[in-house]
């Protein structure tokens, strides 16, 4: 581990490890284990990647708040500390051919993967423009920077300390419209996710979301972090999202559906699955 | 010095005693890209189905003290997609494999029986009786020793001969060794202990159950003495069964405590998802603990700690070797 820092209400970590940051691509996630060599906590903690640096070899930085005794824990680490970290995991955000105009929406330190994404998608010639939001303005991660890379950057709070009082749904459609935006690419709370999706379903323009639901293993095989997304073939399947996902096209995942499992979904209680020959 | 590994399920050898527990694998792929499925005695497939199954709402998983509360639901893909995909995907790699299968009626069980006799790869099936009985108001055909033998004697029948059948045990019963006996009087060739006990945990901040299920199993090394305690009373009553011993193993010794208390083979569950490459890690310290130990053979390790106080390990002398 290299380095820790404040970054107003979130630690960021910087670590080095440069397997990971070699085969990063924007969107990936890594675990860690918590608690040390004798930890009580057998349930790994998934973060997604904000940054990778050449330096040291590769270093990876990821961002969290401390919600528990296991995010607390690990907001004691200090420089030189190891980690036990797996990664890079996750299905990255596919990026368009063609150089087109992105809209990123964060919200909370949902925005953390999205410079990334937005370096990649600079590199192809895209034009990018941000929507961060938050509760309060110590909790709008990366407004400086996005402030910096985007074209525009809008930002929203809830209780209006910075930016337009309100949520990032509540401007989307303002900034999708002004900037002709081709593609939204969003990370946060399943609940804003949801709003962002139903905003660019309504554009009808494709909407990439980053879930973020709770993992334990972060490698596929827990099989705790499952919600219900649409195939290819229509059918409704309970997919993880830590291999399957984290990232989904927004218009598959039946947002009002998360936490329980659909009537038709594939293999549910009652369709059926007591076919015995 | 090495220490010769091999073990025993039944008549099967298998290379080592280290196994995934059933649920822990997905369908092993997962595992395959930290660590080559092949240097494990065998994988555990998660409990297959006859149709597939979209398993419990979430949250499904609640984080206890040293323990996993989980409440997945048995979600898989049926038994038509393990025999397509999964199945040939293991057989293709000749990882050992042992089949678990899950049902809620006696006709279930066996009919997912009569689909794998057929099938290339599998090694062993593991029977988990810890499944609702649809006949019998769901109550759990673990819970009851004339349910899990019935069940047993039926896929037994049909299973091909030269595949062992493993009935799994719940902690969850009055009794573990009558249910052990009567599952071995029904034809089991191996006892598997234990699966996890049921337990809950309530979030107080939302003042609700933490599980969408309400109730889950409850893995990791906080069952770990509970396991422990099966393994022996089982051991003792049926000291020539083998046993399949898993709950709460992390490091070669916890493998090493279920070993002495009377099991053969060790499977690793929950640590997995603390660590993808657990298994290995398992082996390689259960290896050198033998070896400090002085142990030739792990076959010397199983259930020692069953003899009087008082008695010295007991080494077998390798006869080829002094006969010379």
């Amino acid at each position: 581990m290299l380095t820790t820092r404040r970054v107003d209400a979130y630690h960021a970590l910087t670590v080095v490890a440069p397997g990971i940051a070699e085969r990063f691509r924007p969107g990936h996630f890594v675990s860690v284990a918590v608690g040390g060599a004798q930890t009580s906590m057998l349930t790994r903690r998934s973060f997604s990647v904000h940054d990778v640096k050449p330096d040291y070899g590769g270093t990876v930085e990821f961002v969290f708040t401390v919600g528990g005794p296991g995010t607390a824990w690990l907001a004691e680490r200090r420089a030189r500390d190891t980690l036990d970290l797996v990664g890079p995991l996750g299905r990255p955000f596919p990026l368009p051919r063609d150089p087109v105009t992105c809209v990123l929406v964060g919200a909370e330190y949902g925005s953390a993967p999205l410079f990334t994404v937005a370096d990649a998608l600079q590199q192809r010639g895209c034009r990018v423009d941000f929507v961060l939001g938050a509760a309060s303005s110590d909790r709008v991660f990366g407004a400086l920077r996005a402030r910096r890379m985007g074209e525009t950057t809008t930002l929203t709070t809830e209780d209006g300390s910075l930016g337009m009082r309100g949520r990032v749904t509540d401007v989307l459609p303002g900034v999708i419209a002004d900037v002709r935006a081709d593609a939204v690419y969003a990370c946060g709370p399943m609940e804003t996710l949801r709003g962002v999706t139903a905003v660019a379903v309504e554009f009808d323009i494709p909407v990439q979301v980053a879930v973020e639901e709770r993992m334990a293993c972060g490698i596929g095989v827990c099989m705790t972090c499952v919600l219900p997304v649409i195939g290819d073939d229509g059918v409704t399947r309970m997919v993880r999202s830590c291999v399957e996902g984290p990232v989904f096209r927004g218009e598959r995942v039946r947002f009002d559906d998360v936490g329980t499992i659909p009537f038709d979904a594939l293999g549910a209680p009652g369709g059926g699955t007591r076919n015995v020959g | 010095m090495s220490v010769d590994m091999r073990t025993y399920l039944g008549h099967v050898e298998l290379a080592n005693p280290i196994t995934t527990a059933a649920g822990c694998a997905a369908s092993g792929s997962e595992l395959a890209q930290f660590f080559d499925l092949g240097r494990i005695g065998a994988l555990t497939t998660r409990s297959i189905t006859m149709a597939p199954r979209a398993g419990r709402p979430t949250p499904r998983m609640a984080e206890t003290p040293s323990g996993l509360l989980n409440a997945v639901g048995l979600q898989g893909p049926g038994v038509d997609a393990f025999l397509e995909r999964e199945l040939p995907w293991l057989a293709q790699r000749g990882v050992r494999t042992v089949v678990s299968v899950g049902g809620g009626t006696v006709a279930e069980y066996t009919a997912l029986a009569r689909r794998l006799t057929d099938a290339p790869g599998v090694t062993a099936v593991e029977v988990n009786l810890s499944c609702p009985n649809i006949e019998d108001r769901g109550r759990v055909f673990a819970r009851d020793g004339a349910a899990s033998a019935e069940v047993i004697a039926s896929v037994r029948s049909v299973m091909r001969y030269d595949v062992p059948v493993v009935a799994k045990l719940s902690p969850d019963v009055v009794d573990i060794v009558s249910v052990a006996r009567a599952c071995v009087d029904g034809g089991a060739d191996a006892l598997s202990m234990i699966n996890s006990p049921i337990g809950m945990s309530i979030d107080t901040e939302a003042m609700r159950p933490s599980l969408a299920a309400v109730t889950g199993g409850l893995s990791g090394p906080a069952i770990r003495p509970l396991a422990v305690r099966c393994v022996w009373q089982v051991h003792a009553a049926l000291p020539s069964v083998p046993i399949i011993g898993m709950g709460g193993v992390l490091t070669g010794r916890d493998a090493f405590e279920l070993i002495l208390a009377g099991a053969c083979v060790v499977a690793v569950g929950t640590a997995l998802f603390h660590d993808p490459y657990a298994c290995l890690r398992v082996l390689r310290e259960l290896e050198e603990l033998l070896a400090a130990r002085g142990f030739h053979r792990l076959a010397d390790a199983v259930g020692l700690a069953h003899r009087p106080p008082g008695t010295a390990t007991r080494h077998r002398i390798d006869l080829e070797e002094t006969a010379l």
